[in-house]
């Protein structure tokens, strides 16, 4: 590795054109961003904790509320996806790099700033009358002609991020329709890359609706415009079709690369191959070209004619198959393999068992005239966190701790690490599966005060936030106490059974430029 | 320990943390669930979710008892040398017909359902409900007469800032100064839309939420079964006080209801009369601020804050050019009349001697002591376009 010359210090952070470099930025910018949205949970959590307002007014803690979405979905979770790719997508197509470093380190390089112009309208003596306080689904006329000076931050920074994330998307798709090794045909790519190939064509095609969306609210705020304001022969549903034509495929941008990690991670601590490889790639796909067809799901309550209503429900409902095959194809890997528990399988095994609970809640929400009760209500908020957190964030922590010793050359502390898990999963569902009772009991979403007959869920709900925060910083630290030599040298092959180039072919820790010599595939 | 005494401690400790949290606080079980509700849809709708609720648990405990049988038959230690089978087509042709047909079986009946809840036609009478930030307006259209419904909590049960804890009544956030009251046994359509952002009315024993949507009317409809008192809640996000609008309705016989409508037409010329002799009289400046101070703290002091300080984006009125300079009392008087920006009209929920009296008082409390007086007749001008 003497021959990795890059500057060192600050310059190498900043003007790094390197994948490792890239992906370890964008992990630790979303492992920030992931402490800054999770406080603000835990704000949410302690007003909730007991009826009556004991801590924020009402106005901030709808910014909170906002700001916690923003920030999980934009910060944490995309930005932990991406780190993941230029990490992996290299190492695992037998290549030395993305296929367009610059622009790589340019996409990185804005988060920052957009995160800092999202979080200044926190900051009173700039915006007196608040944050942004009108939820992470920003409706107008809410977000427009009633939302408050600092929308037009949100607004930029909004831009900003979408910038990003198409310049990752594209560097994705430029990089695996050319940087393959020989004899990698599509149909042999591991499914990590085939799932982020797909996430990548969504974010292409929904993240300039969703710049639309709020550059009609920018005009629609400052230059006269009437988008979204029926005054002036607008229309509010309109932003709602629009917001979640966008929408629903980013939830799905949200899970498809934790599928990725499952695919991988099961397979390893089975010692078998995957069940049904090639039905887990059409099921992604058919999940990810379904996805287009769906939104208006979230809106049975904005009064659409019956048809649309009808088909709406019908498509949903048609998505619970293909995302059927990939849960059942999972647990047939496991079938009469030879199974250990190391963390990363702990982790992969209550994402899918987790995900099925988020993904049953589902079917149910997909029937409209039940939805009509459900819609709005914790109910909704415990099924999207079930799928987010041990769906998205689970796979992302499953992925670290299964790709961590490849990347660091270093074994993790294994006993914290499975007291990270049982912390984690205990209170993930201390959490966020008492939200289906209070839901069904009739609490509605993004309140901050309630009923004393919640009480007893909310505050369950509370001290399960709390646990499943606090444990997080002990991942934490179990990544820096791997980075820094934890338990020892990781072996070339970390795992016994691993499949993949990177554990084939690649030494411990990776080197800077993974393949300099495009490995041979059969 | 083993794993399978792991998972068996964690389920059990997870449920008995729960069922603590839930029997110490709740005497009845239905806390848990959606309620069967008192209207033939709201029973259809408590039974179609029960039904897709046990089959959804059923699949997903089918799945969880796949794992949990390979988690402990195919470890490693009991199962050391792995199969290396890798696809089955009749299995995977199994796994995508069985989900096709339950879904298929799941929305047979959910077409049904809402093919009845979407047909509002036939109704026997209609409500318009209009959601204002943050209270509803009932307009009862057949007999022309309407009134503003909001929170009857008062503050200082949920404002609890100093954290010493509040005395809270059973309905606490739950009851209203106006309910709704409508007959049982008719079917009653309602005319949704909203004066400034989206709201959403829901009444969940009706198994009715309709988005009341600005400029846009929706429609729906219920037929109550059972008298009774029936309480709900906006359920669309729309600003600071989302969580302080709800709902109540009453549901009385119909000879009750009659009753009721008499009466609320009665208070309603009796208020006509009662304007009209206050929009002719010349009001005294003690009157007018008596008056203005009580209409203030009822509609007014939410936004712009009991001492006119304002708060956020509303704006303070103490010391403000528009409630200070006398060349602006009409302009003044009109934005109460008909709003600004995201300050909703209060010219259809006010008379004009309670528009003249808070105008009046704005105009000389918390130090503005421009010594303005605004007369109703005034006020009756402006509302004519004078």
């Amino acid at each position: 590795m003497a021959h990795d010359h890059h500057p060192t210090g600050i310059k190498r952070w900043l003007f790094t054109t390197n994948h490792k470099d890239i992906g370890s930025m964008y992990l630790w910018f979303s492992f920030i961003m992931f402490l800054i949205g999770g406080a603000m949970a835990l704000g949410i959590r302690t007003e909730l904790f007991q009826p009556g307002l004991q801590f924020f007014d009402p106005n901030t803690f709808n910014s909170l509320t906002t700001l916690h979405g923003l920030i999980m979905v934009f910060g944490a979770v995309m930005p932990a996806f991406v780190g993941l790719a230029n990490w992996l997508i290299p190492m695992q197509i037998g290549a030395p790099d993305m296929a367009l470093p610059r622009m790589n380190n340019f996409s990185f390089w804005i988060l920052p700033f957009a995160f800092t112009l999202l979080l200044l309208s926190l900051v009173p003596q700039l915006f007196p009358d608040g944050a942004p306080n009108f939820g992470w689904t920003f409706y107008a006329p809410l977000s427009t002609k009633y939302g408050p000076a600092s929308t037009d931050f949100f607004i930029f920074g909004v831009h900003l991020m979408g910038i990003s994330s198409i310049m990752g998307a594209i560097n994705v798709i430029v990089t695996v329709f050319n940087m393959r090794a020989p004899g990698m045909t599509l149909m042999k790519m591991p499914m990590f890359v085939w799932t982020w190939v797909i996430t990548a064509f969504l974010l292409i095609m929904v993240m300039p609706v969703l710049a639309g969306a709020v550059t009609m609210m920018l005009t629609d705020r400052h230059f006269g415009t009437s988008f979204f304001d029926a005054a002036g022969g607008g229309d509010p549903v309109m932003f709602q079709h629009i917001f979640w034509f966008f929408g629903h495929p980013e939830v799905y941008i949200m899970i498809l690369p934790a599928f990725g990690i499952a695919s991988h991670i099961i397979p390893t601590f089975s010692r078998k191959p995957l069940f049904g490889y090639a039905s887990m790639v059409y099921a992604t796909a058919s999940i990810a070209f379904l996805s287009f067809l769906v939104w208006a799901h979230h809106m049975f309550t904005v009064g659409m004619p019956v048809a649309g209503e009808l088909y709406f429900m019908i498509a949903t409902m048609i998505i619970a198959v293909p995302t059927g095959v990939k849960i059942f194809n999972w647990v047939a890997t496991m079938w009469k393999g030879s199974i250990t528990f190391e963390t990363p399988m702990l982790f992969a095994l209550a994402f899918v068992i987790l995900f099925t609970l988020g993904g049953v809640s589902g079917v149910m929400l997909a029937m409209t005239p039940v939805d009509k009760q459900y819609h709005d209500t914790y109910f909704v908020v415990a099924h999207f966190h079930y799928v987010l957190f041990p769906g998205a964030i689970f796979g992302t922590i499953a992925a670290v701790y299964y790709w961590l010793p490849k990347w660091t050359g270093n074994m993790f502390n294994e006993t914290l690490s499975k007291i990270h898990f049982w912390l984690s999963i205990i209170s993930v569902n201390i959490t966020f599966f008492p939200m289906h009772f209070s839901g069904l009991a009739g609490m509605q979403r993004r309140v901050p005060d309630y009923n004393m007959m919640f009480e007893g869920f909310n505050q369950l709900s509370s001290i399960g936030a709390f646990m499943l925060g606090f444990s997080q910083l002990l991942f934490m630290y179990i990544v820096i106490n791997c980075i820094r030599g934890g338990q020892g040298k990781a072996t070339d092959n970390v795992w016994d059974g691993a499949e993949g180039l990177e554990f084939t072919h690649l030494p411990s820790p990776a080197p800077y430029h993974s393949f300099e010599k495009a490995p041979e595939v059969k | 320990m083993s794993l399978l005494n792991r998972v068996m401690s964690g389920t059990f400790m997870l449920f008995t943390l729960l069922a603590s949290g839930v029997w110490a606080n709740e005497p009845e079980l239905s806390k848990y669930n959606l309620r069967p509700g008192v209207t033939e849809n709201s029973q259809r709708v408590f039974d179609l979710h029960n039904e897709v609720a046990w089959i959804m648990l059923i699949v997903a405990f089918l799945v969880f008892a796949a794992i949990l049988y390979a988690v402990i038959k195919f470890r490693k230690s009991a199962h050391p040398t792995p199969s290396k089978f890798s696809h089955s087509t009749t299995l995977e042709i199994i796994w995508t017909v069985i989900p096709m047909l339950i879904l298929i079986y799941l929305t047979k009946p959910a077409i049904g359902l809402l093919l009845d809840m979407e047909d509002a036609s036939k109704a026997d009478m209609t409500v318009k409900i209009t959601g204002i930030q943050w209270k509803w307006k009932y307009t009862y259209l057949d007999e022309d007469f309407e009134f503003v419904s909001e929170l009857s909590t008062p503050a200082s049960q949920y404002e609890d800032y100093a954290r010493t804890g509040t005395e809270k009544g059973e309905n606490y956030l739950l009851e209203v100064n106006n309910e709704v009251v409508l007959p049982v046994g008719k079917k009653v359509r309602f005319l949704m839309t909203s004066d400034d952002v989206i709201h959403s009315w829901w009444v969940p024993d009706f198994a009715v939420k309709m988005d009341a949507i600005p400029g846009f009317i929706n429609e729906t409809w219920t037929r109550i079964e059972k008298p009774g008192v029936y309480r709900g809640v906006c359920a669309e996000l729309c600003g600071r006080l989302h969580g302080f609008m709800p709902i109540v309705v009453r549901a009385v016989t119909q000879s009750e209801y009659d009753q009721w409508v008499a009466q609320k037409l009665e208070e309603k010329a009796e208020a006509a009369r009662l304007a009209a002799e206050a929009a002719a009289k010349s009001w005294s400046m003690e009157d007018l601020m008596e008056m203005g101070k009580k209409v203030y703290a009822e509609k007014c002091s939410v936004c712009h804050q009991p001492e006119g300080q304002g708060l956020a984006s509303f704006p303070a009125l103490a010391g403000s050019e528009i409630a200070t300079n006398p060349d602006k009392i009409d302009e003044h008087t009109s934005i109460v009349l008909y709003g600004k920006n995201a300050m909703p009209k209060f010219g259809d929920q006010l008379t004009d001697a309670e528009i003249a009296a808070v105008v009046t008082y704005e105009r000389n409390a918390w130090g503005n002591s421009t010594g303005d007086i605004v007369q109703p007749g005034r006020v009756g001008e402006l509302r004519a376009g004078n």
